[in-house]
């Protein structure tokens, strides 16, 4: 909601400070919001500057130190293989992001694409696409995943597949449901009437209005695949040993020296909810910002 | 609405066929049959005459139209055959694991609604308070932390507190008795696994009662019930939740029918022989009939769920009326 305050701070466009007051005005409007994007940013310096960071590979291994609890040689101690988790927790953050951001955007694009061509087009086209997102919508996400790893072996670019596979008839429905609103309205008819070619009209005047549903199942599936890609490696069926990955750290000696070495399933863990909270609160502050009917009137 | 029904059923047919497909595509897609990993899972001499009779048996030999013909026949009668590893029929199988499944998934759904929402209803009527923020705050915990990891925390918690308390550590019990032979005994065992999930749920369930009364406590009738003076506790139970209902019941129906395939995850982490890890274990073992039976016992309960919450909705709702 624009208010007298932050009408005036707008007209300021072209003073310097204008980028630090728009965060400022920000970070009061969405503390939580703010409070994810910095998650987020934490995580992706961590995963670019990894080597940098961390004080040992995350692959090494030690039977010196197996099992050795947290000191200030290895900071979240070692695991059964005598491998530092706190350099295995700041490299998983990279494979985790990889992952992370592949499948959201391959699959939200996607989604993009039917949803509109859907919506747009109609009739037994609309029925048909629809028909055929209903199966995949009620089709099992862990047999799909099951599957496609049975069939192509466990690998890192099966488990992209097997997370956006699930993804893009999600968003289409989303996308589809914003397009046929938008479809009906009067600039449409117009431009059709002008004959605008249907790539013209798809693209300028139906497209920039499904952004704002599109960027929030986007947001939403970048949370969402860090866990499906840690439930899929704890399973054994996503990221293969000895790559860091925060699922398949939580999977095997983890689980069997909890008692005695509770610090290696804690941290892996650990990770993985403070960066889906990270994405979960960026996301939710995406869509309080797109969707003005949620926005609070402070 | 009769005919709404009628042609909402209709609809489901086209789904149920499509994942009849797909399922039975996939799995033939997976490199090497039941017989060869019977037979040659030990990687020991393989008899390969063995290995033809068994496939002969199974009718794996069969050319795949045919394959996909006793596949149909056998939903058309209910009779599910019997499972391509064990050789027990199908339905025997499944039913003796359905009662832990069913049971976490109930127990978790409960959870869910019993925190969503009172929380989710504070949260929305003191929004952008401290209240909402840690409201929120704990909801996206509870999205962002995996079950698999709370049930193991849940473990080491129980293991820790009871050695702690009691001098013995604790563990939920690994045998599976009924609730109905044993209440608490089950229960000591399935309320973990049920809390494991039910959190989980429960977050979703809370972001969405507070987002729909939000939306509620914008609406006109609600300006009209405060400006006729009404208290604020009245306007919101009698006039506002009501309304938000809808939206929330969505959500809660088909976390319900996503709970089946999440289970997975949790009955691996409790070691539950239940539905999920029957499920993991069939596509891994290439066994055709057992998978095909429970993918489309998982899409049934899905697509039946999404029809019941539709219909709610028009009860619900008299301002919604399908034609």
């Amino acid at each position: 909601m624009v208010t007298a305050d932050t009408a005036i701070e707008n007209n300021k466009l072209p003073d310097q400070k204008n980028l630090l007051v728009t965060i400022k005005r920000l970070a009061r409007q969405q503390p939580l919001g703010t409070a994810g994007t910095l998650v987020v940013i934490l995580m992706v310096l961590a995963a670019i500057f990894a080597e940098f960071i961390t004080p040992y590979g995350p692959e090494d291994t030690s039977f010196e130190f197996m099992l050795t609890a947290p000191n200030w040689a290895h900071l979240m101690g070692t695991d059964e293989f005598g491998r530092d988790i706190f350099s295995r927790v700041i490299f998983g953050a990279r494979t985790a992001l990889a992952i992370g951001f592949t499948c959201a955007i391959i699959g939200a694009a996607l989604g993009l694409v039917i949803g509109i061509a859907s919506a747009y087009f109609g009739g037994l086209f609309d029925l048909i696409v629809q028909r055929i997102i209903d199966v995949f919508l009620a089709f099992p996400l862990i047999i799909m995943a099951l599957a496609i790893i049975a069939i192509f072996g466990p690998g890192t670019i099966q488990v992209i597949i097997a997370i956006t596979l699930p993804f893009v008839p999600r968003c289409a429905r989303v996308v589809r449901s914003s397009a046929l609103a938008v479809r009906e309205m009067p600039y449409v008819d117009a431009a059709r009437s002008i004959g605008f070619s249907h790539a013209r009209i798809i693209m300028r005047h139906i497209a920039p209005n499904v952004v704002a549903p599109f960027l929030i199942m986007l947001t939403a599936f970048l949370g969402e695949a860090i866990l499906l890609e840690a439930s899929l490696s704890y399973l054994g069926l996503g990221v293969q040993e000895p790559t860091p990955a925060w699922g398949l750290m939580l999977r095997g000696g983890a689980e069997e020296y909890a008692e005695s070495a509770p610090w290696v399933p804690i941290w892996p863990g650990l990770a993985i909810t403070v960066a889906v909270f990270g994405f979960n609160l960026f996301g939710d502050a995406v869509r309080d910002i797109l969707d003005p009917r949620l926005r609070s009137s402070r | 609405m009769y005919t709404y029904i009628a042609k909402r059923l209709l609809m489901l047919l086209p789904t149920l066929f499509g994942a009849a497909i797909l399922v039975f595509a996939l799995l033939r897609l997976i490199p090497g049959d039941v017989c060869d990993l019977k037979f040659g899972g030990e990687g020991g001499y393989v008899d390969p005459e063995q290995i033809a009779m068994c496939r002969e048996m199974l009718g794996l030999g069969d050319p795949v139209y045919l394959q996909f013909f006793e596949y149909m026949k056998s939903f058309l009668t209910l009779d599910l055959g019997i499972s391509m590893w064990t050789q027990a029929p199908v339905s025997e199988e499944i039913a003796a694991r359905i009662e832990i499944s069913v049971e976490i998934a109930i127990l978790a759904t409960l959870t869910s609604i019993f925190v969503a929402l009172p929380l989710g209803i504070l949260s929305a009527v003191r929004q952008n308070t401290m209240t909402d923020y840690v409201v929120r705050g704990i909801s996206i915990a509870g999205i962002a932390m995996p079950s698999f990891w709370l049930g193991i925390l849940i473990i080491l918690g129980l293991l820790i507190g009871t050695q702690a308390w009691f001098g013995t550590p604790w563990m939920p019990p690994v045998d599976f008795k009924s609730i109905f032979d044993d209440p608490a005994y089950n229960l000591s065992q399935l309320i973990w696994p049920a809390l494991a999930t039910g959190y989980r749920y429960s977050a979703v369930a809370t972001r969405m009662t507070r987002s729909a009364m939000l939306e509620v406590l914008r609406e006109d009738y609600v300006r009209t019930a405060r400006a006729k003076g009404l208290i604020e506790k009245v306007i919101v139970n009698r006039h506002a939740l009501k309304n938000a209902m809808l939206p929330v019941i969505t959500i809660i129906g088909m976390e319900f029918a996503f709970l089946m395939g999440g289970l997975v995850v949790t009955e691996q982490v409790f070691n539950l022989n239940g539905v999920g890890k029957l499920l993991v274990e069939s596509v891994l073992q290439s066994d055709f009939t057992m998978t095909q039976a429970l993918v489309m016992f998982c899409v049934v309960i899905f697509l039946v769920t999404n029809f019941v919450v539709d219909v709610l909705y028009a009860t619900l709702d008299p301002r919604i009326r399908y034609s």
